[in-house]
């Protein structure tokens, strides 16, 4: 079957991934493996976007993995399964998080009023479309960077709606906050990202990666 | 409808979700025509959504897959372990659970006996009243001619008699010992006694 019809959001995949949960639970646990592979890559980023440090984040995306095995007669189908192990994976992050970097100082944005408006600081023509530019490695660290420079509120945010892909209700369930929050934490985040990483005035994003040299915060 | 740069500010976000009322999203879009810094936010924001919704954005650790289904595997395999010991365990219990039973059954269900002659008094109706003794080794009914010390009785009922370690009187408490120890005329014998009296001593006299 080809790839795209058996890919996890499709109604077949969706219908696989049924009959898979449903024999997981008579007891064939080795059919696990097939079930969270379309899903690795996310419950790494997820929990890369909270604990900020492969390791740790590799560690977490594991130990969620195992809970989700341990746990998976308590899934409803009500739900995705996506959106239940991402937040199974955003519980494991945030738990590690609160007992071992309880001492580290968050990032001054983080302090900001989610009420308050947000004003862009820079007002610069960024009209190309520099998706390409994801192949190059420097270009993803920087944006790694200035993710990661976000506060933790508006990190998890952005990382369920605009890189996970959950919807604005999923990402308030898995966050356990309204879906007005959501929506006023995704706009900052939105905007504080484009502030750090909007080109300079010749218009050229990929030529603004100058902003290595010292144009942006980071 | 006219709105200004922080109205269009507030609800970009919105907008490129399509969340938003259609008199709102004329007057936003008549906004950008006519706005080049709205424009560029605009612009901006739409960028931001697509580089970080790429999947290239996020680089999964060289291996990350392969330790990952390693820790699964390690983890059904002690699992397969824990139930293989919990049956095991569990029918170490059961083992266990019916040896203490079968032995309770047998052993422990009646008290020991102060005489190791005697029957236990399992026929004899808990709540009637006996005589026990000190120094004795059996109950009787009160008056029975064969309570051996009659200064230190006590008055109880038979099931405490029983729990004590008293044994019933082979005499007064005939009628209900087992027939097994008792021949079958002696018991017809007995039976006909107590039905033609209710007074023990009277039987014991008889006999």
């Amino acid at each position: 079957m080809p790839e795209e019809v058996m890919s996890p959001g499709s109604p077949a995949g969706q219908f696989n991934e049924e009959l898979l949960i449903r024999r997981i639970r008579d007891g064939e646990n080795d059919l696990f493996y097939e079930l969270i592979r379309p899903y690795e890559r996310r419950v790494y980023s997820a929990a890369l976007a909270i604990l900020r440090n492969e390791a740790d984040a590799e560690d977490a995306a594991q130990e969620a993995v195992l809970k989700a095995l341990k746990h998976i007669r308590q899934f409803r189908a009500e739900a995705r399964f996506s959106t239940w192990l991402i937040q199974i994976v955003i519980n494991e992050a945030r738990m590690r998080k609160r007992k071992e970097h309880a001492h580290m100082i968050e990032p001054i944005v983080d302090h900001q009023d989610d009420e308050g408006n947000y004003t862009p600081r820079d007002f610069a023509d960024w009209r190309e479309i520099p998706s390409e530019t994801l192949e190059r490695k420097e270009v993803r660290q920087k944006l790694a960077e200035a993710l990661a420079s976000l506060g933790e509120k508006y990190r998890e945010v952005f990382v369920l709606r605009d890189m996970q892909h959950l919807s604005i209700e999923e990402t308030a369930k898995a966050l356990r906050i309204s879906t007005a929050s959501v929506k006023t934490r995704l706009l900052r985040a939105r905007l504080m990202l484009r502030d750090l990483l909007a080109p300079g005035f010749d218009g050229n994003w990929s030529s603004k990666l100058s902003f290595a040299k010292g144009t942006k915060p980071w | 409808m006219v709105v200004n740069c922080e109205q269009v500010w507030r609800e970009i976000s919105n907008y490129l979700e399509g969340d938003i009322e259609p008199n709102l999203r004329a007057a936003i879009e008549e906004h950008f025509r006519g706005c080049k810094h709205c424009t560029a936010v605009l612009d901006g924001t739409r960028n931001v959504i697509q580089l970080y919704g790429d999947e290239r954005m996020v680089e999964v650790p060289l291996g990350f897959s392969h330790r990952l289904h390693r820790r699964l595997e390690e983890n059904m395999a002690s699992g397969r372990r824990s139930f293989l010991g919990w049956m095991v365990a569990a029918a170490a219990a059961i083992l266990v659970a019916g040896g203490f039973e079968m032995g309770r059954s047998s052993v422990f269900s009646h008290p020991e006996l102060r005489s190791d002659h005697a029957q236990p008094g399992s026929g004899v109706p808990p709540d009637m009243m006996v005589v026990v003794s000190e120094e004795g080794k059996t109950f009787h009914v009160p008056g029975c001619p064969f309570i051996h010390d009659k200064a230190r009785l006590r008055t109880i009922a038979a099931r405490e008699a029983i729990r004590e370690g008293y044994a019933p009187c082979v005499r007064c408490m005939r009628k209900y010992l087992s027939a097994s120890l008792i021949s079958p005329s002696a018991s017809a014998d007995s039976e006909a006694q107590v039905s033609g009296s209710g007074n023990p001593n009277l039987r014991i006299k008889r006999g």
